[in-house]
């Protein structure tokens, strides 16, 4: 047991600390120059690797499985316009129904 | 999104910006809140520090890989160390955060602790973070996910399984509705391709939360493209 609290506690740390590392640096003076014109791109850089780390990923491995299924869909979806709660809708029956269908 | 940018948003407009902007989201994030706890129960991990753990760390992956990593009988530093690897893209996301935000220092700490990947993301506006609509969103995903956790170490999940339900889907469809957002421009358009293929290219080869990290150089390179 306090093995488990060693965990939360070092773990709960190290996120509030590596949440909080730039904000505290970053208090009193502005951000690089760099760091300011990388910013704007930072957004579809991780939305990018998000998407297919979240899409794919299965630990180490690449995996083709029922996700890249709801997310093909969500894209047909975002392609037609659709508003954003239909796109995540299709998304999870997709994904459900290929896992229900045996794709994994 | 489609707002001009000339529209200066009084701080509770943000707020409710944002909670509505996770609003759909945010019944996965409970889903996914439940197995953490069971999966934290059946870890030995008790009920207290389950709960504990998803009001601090916060951070659905890297809870994931401890309980995982504790339940399989692994040793508490392989934990932590997984867990830790898993959340150093904060470093990035939080620093990213950093102008926004406003107040002492105590403060700064306790907002940024709000960023998450989807309170981060559908906080994006004309490529800064606007923080209130980050806190709106940051609170509901932060109850739906405590809430979550409660109701699985305390009574299990009634639904089973989230992914039978394809909930895990919805996180990757979130971020690609986004990302199209954000694409708005050749440099943005190579960040993007950049992220992604390095995200992909490095998944086999190191462990789990460090493509990602590595994939931030995305935005980089992009820096060297015409605008």
């Amino acid at each position: 047991m306090t093995a488990v609290w060693v965990a939360v506690g070092l773990v709960g740390l190290a996120t509030v600390a590596l949440k909080g590392a730039g904000p505290l640096v970053f208090a009193d003076r502005p951000l690089p120059r760099t760091f300011g014109l990388v910013m704007p791109l930072l957004a579809p850089c991780l939305l990018a690797a998000l998407v297919v780390g979240q899409t794919m990923a299965d630990g180490r491995a690449l995996v083709v499985d029922a996700r890249l299924a709801g997310v093909a869909a969500a894209a047909v979806a975002l392609a037609v316009r659709a508003p954003l709660l239909v796109v995540l809708v299709v998304a999870a029956g997709v994904a459900a129904a290929a896992r229900a269908v045996g794709a994994a | 999104m489609a707002d001009s940018p000339a529209i200066r948003q009084l701080p509770r407009e943000g707020l409710v910006a944002g909670m509505r902007a996770v609003a759909p989201i945010a019944i996965a994030v409970l889903a996914f809140g439940a197995s953490f706890g069971i999966l934290a129960r059946d870890a030995g991990m008790g009920t207290v520090a389950p709960i504990v753990m998803s009001l601090t760390t916060f951070a659905g992956s890297a809870q994931f890989a401890v309980a995982s990593v504790l339940e399989s009988g692994g040793a508490v530093a392989a934990a932590i160390a997984a867990a830790v690897m898993l959340n150093l893209r904060y470093l990035a996301v939080g620093t990213s955060v950093a102008p926004s935000l406003a107040g002492g220092k105590l403060w700064r700490l306790l907002v940024a602790q709000l960023a998450i990947d989807e309170s981060w993301a559908v906080s994006q506006r004309d490529g800064r973070v606007d923080r209130h609509r980050m806190i709106g969103a940051g609170l509901v995903l932060l109850i739906a996910w405590c809430a979550g956790t409660v109701a699985g170490v305390v009574g299990g999940s009634a639904l089973g399984d989230p992914s039978d339900y394809g909930l895990d889907a919805m996180f990757p469809a979130l971020f690609l509705a986004l990302l199209v957002g954000q694409i708005d421009g050749r440099r943005a358009r190579v960040a993007a391709l950049a992220g992604g293929l390095i995200a992909l290219a490095l998944t086999p080869l190191v462990p789990p939360g460090l493509p990602i990290v590595a994939a931030s150089a995305g935005a980089v390179i992009a820096l060297g493209v015409r605008a």
